[in-house]
């Protein structure tokens, strides 16, 4: 009897492997890149689907969201649907590139520090100074003193995400770096370039991924909040942050300007978020089973 | 105990030197003359090198970084090129509704959060459980800004219930000081209690699994006491680290929180030297917002020997 249902069961795990039953095992991850995916449509097709986010029609201003202005308008008579669609390319661009910038410089600094004890001493004091200054501030004054730009903006949003990066990737190291194997490829004249790259590197992979889906979430929010304080995207931008801070001077009339792209800022940031603890869960059980 | 407070207190010491030597480098490390670009766009030669001058940007920067450290050493955090004033009058003037702003969010928040977290744990994996982890979930989502407008077009523009914007100082009675600062409190209180309720959550989780909890119970101490004497204070060490880690990072949203609600705190003194390009404004506030971040730090650490008498230094 028991041998017949193991028998039976066994296919039945196996049939468990298919796209479904995936989709029912990682509901967050589903949800979170179902709605990433329908962003980054829209933010490529919005040509297609949204009118020039810069064109402006004085008779039109501050109209109410109807049929022919989904979001309303705003001071200038410009269309805010249209601004938004738009502005979904600035949050996915900044995200994405301060994501890819962090992780990669602070990769490297990270595992050269979890390597090279004298670099450790020396970076790790700068990178405690670092972590220190609160991030909207450090990129404040970085952009007080450039001329604003989108590249700038993303740096600046960079640099204070990279100290936890590094602290992230130095602690993976420092524990993989204690174990058998590399002691086996150090005795075995292996390089130090090649235990980095082939031994050591493979294992900060997993943590590091979803750290990147967090700092491309808060990268997000990060940039709408120096938009909006007029610290971030050059003006001329149609950036959610921008589209926001515009619309304060005339919240009590026309709450739309900022509502709407206040929504679609958290719709994204959520989605991205929802990825990131999916992929926490799946990658690093230990940490799932604490949260 | 002294001791350990006096050697922690020497240690944050490399950290503020890192960070003062980070302000000052980032002045003259940065592309492009910065003289020129805090001047502005439409300024003369005569008034970019009367911007250079004020900055001390014509000495050597050996030298410059000497006044700089020495000045810092004594208090000194600078001149506002604009107003012509010291950054720390400036900061003086600005204090008190940030303070009042940031401990208001840190109490609605703790006393929001943790019974949510502590409910969650106790009632885990039912719909209650389900609905604070929601909350949790979102709240890390949603920008200080949209919360900040929708809780004033609710409860300011639609009910008329409390002010619009605006600060009231507690000169004027603490009771107008709280109408005006009990909404920016909560906007900017959203994320932290996400933070809060979630720790409080997974640390309650842990301890409600513990050998002693289950004793408790049987010998019939009532739930209330098993989860806030048993299991909340033995959870305290981790959520006591996040509620100070969340104090620290609470200071970005303060400079945002205070743009929407238009109080005149540190955070709009923040946003006109951002308009002004008032750098020395920018460097000074740094240093005191990065000062505290240390000393939150430092007393969290020293806050752990309280919850959990074991942890002795």
């Amino acid at each position: 009897m028991a041998t017949t249902t193991a028998g039976a069961a066994a296919p039945r795990v196996r049939s468990r492997k298919g796209p479904i039953a995936w989709v029912r095992r990682n509901p967050t991850i589903t949800v979170g890149a179902a709605i990433l995916l329908v962003l980054v449509v829209l933010a490529a097709i919005a040509p297609m689907i949204a009118e020039d986010p810069l064109s402006f029609e004085p008779s039109n201003r501050l109209k109410r969201p109807s049929e022919t202005f989904w979001f309303g308008t705003d001071q200038f008579g410009r269309d805010v649907y249209s601004r938004v669609v738009y502005g979904t390319r600035i949050s996915l661009a900044v995200g994405i590139s301060v994501a890819v910038v962090a992780t990669f410089v602070g990769l490297v600094i990270g595992v050269l520090c979890g390597f090279y004890k004298r670099v450790d001493a020396i970076v790790m004091r700068i990178m405690d100074g670092l972590m220190s200054i609160p991030s909207i501030l450090l990129a404040i004054a970085l952009i007080t003193l450039m001329k604003a730009s989108l590249t700038i903006v993303i740096i600046a949003i960079s640099i204070p995400e990279i100290p936890r990066v590094v602290r992230l990737v130095r602690s993976v190291v420092l524990s993989v770096r204690e174990m058998p194997y590399i002691e086996a490829a150090v005795a075995a004249g292996t390089r130090n370039l090649v235990i980095m790259y082939r031994h050591i590197l493979p294992n900060t992979l997993a943590p590091l991924i979803v750290q990147a889906t967090y700092v491309c979430a808060s990268a997000i929010l990060t940039e709408a909040g120096l938009s909006f304080l007029g610290a971030g995207t050059p003006p001329e931008i149609p950036s959610w942050g921008n589209i926001i801070s515009l619309g304060r001077t005339f919240f009590q009339i026309s709450p739309w300007i900022i509502f709407f792209p206040g929504v679609c800022l958290a719709i994204t940031v959520l989605a991205i978020n929802l990825v990131g603890d999916g992929l926490r869960d799946t990658l690093d059980p230990r940490i799932a089973r604490r949260m | 105990m002294t001791a350990y407070i006096i050697r922690r207190l020497f240690a944050t010491i490399p950290v503020m030197v890192v960070v003062a030597l980070f302000v000052f480098l980032l002045l003259h490390l940065t592309p492009g003359d910065p003289a020129a670009i805090i001047a502005g766009d439409d300024a003369t030669p005569v008034e970019i090198e009367g911007v250079r001058r004020r900055l001390g940007l014509d000495r050597p920067i050996w030298e410059q970084f000497g006044i700089y450290a020495w000045g810092l050493l004594q208090g000194d955090l600078g001149t506002s090129i604009f107003s012509n004033l010291p950054v720390t009058t400036l900061v003086a003037q600005r204090l008190e509704p940030t303070v009042v702003l940031a401990l208001s969010t840190l109490l609605v928040a703790v006393i929001c959060a943790i019974p949510l977290g502590v409910v969650a744990a106790w009632k885990a994996r039912t719909f209650i459980d389900r609905i604070v982890m929601g909350f949790s979930v979102l709240g890390f989502a949603v920008p200080v800004f949209l919360v900040g407008y929708v809780l004033i077009y609710i409860f300011s523009i639609e009910l008329r219930w409390l002010p619009v914007q605006g600060y009231r100082p507690l000169a004027q009675g603490i009771d107008q000081t709280f109408r005006s600062v009990v909404l920016p409190a909560v906007a900017l209180g959203t994320t932290y209690m996400a933070l809060i309720a979630r720790i409080t959550r997974a640390s309650m989780l842990e301890v409600l699994s513990e050998d002693y909890i289950r004793t408790a119970h049987a010998k019939g101490v009532t739930t209330k006491s098993v989860l806030l004497r048993h299991a909340l204070k033995n959870a305290a060490v981790p959520i006591v680290t996040v509620i100070g880690l969340g104090m620290a990072a609470l200071i970005s949203g303060v400079v945002i929180t205070e743009t929407v609600f238009n109080i005149p705190g540190l955070g709009r003194l923040t946003v006109d030297a951002i308009l002004k390009r008032d750098y020395p404004i920018i460097q000074g506030l740094i240093i005191i917002f990065a000062g505290t971040k240390v000393l939150i730090n430092l007393m969290i650490d020293i806050s752990y020997t309280f919850f959990d008498p074991r942890i002795r230094y």
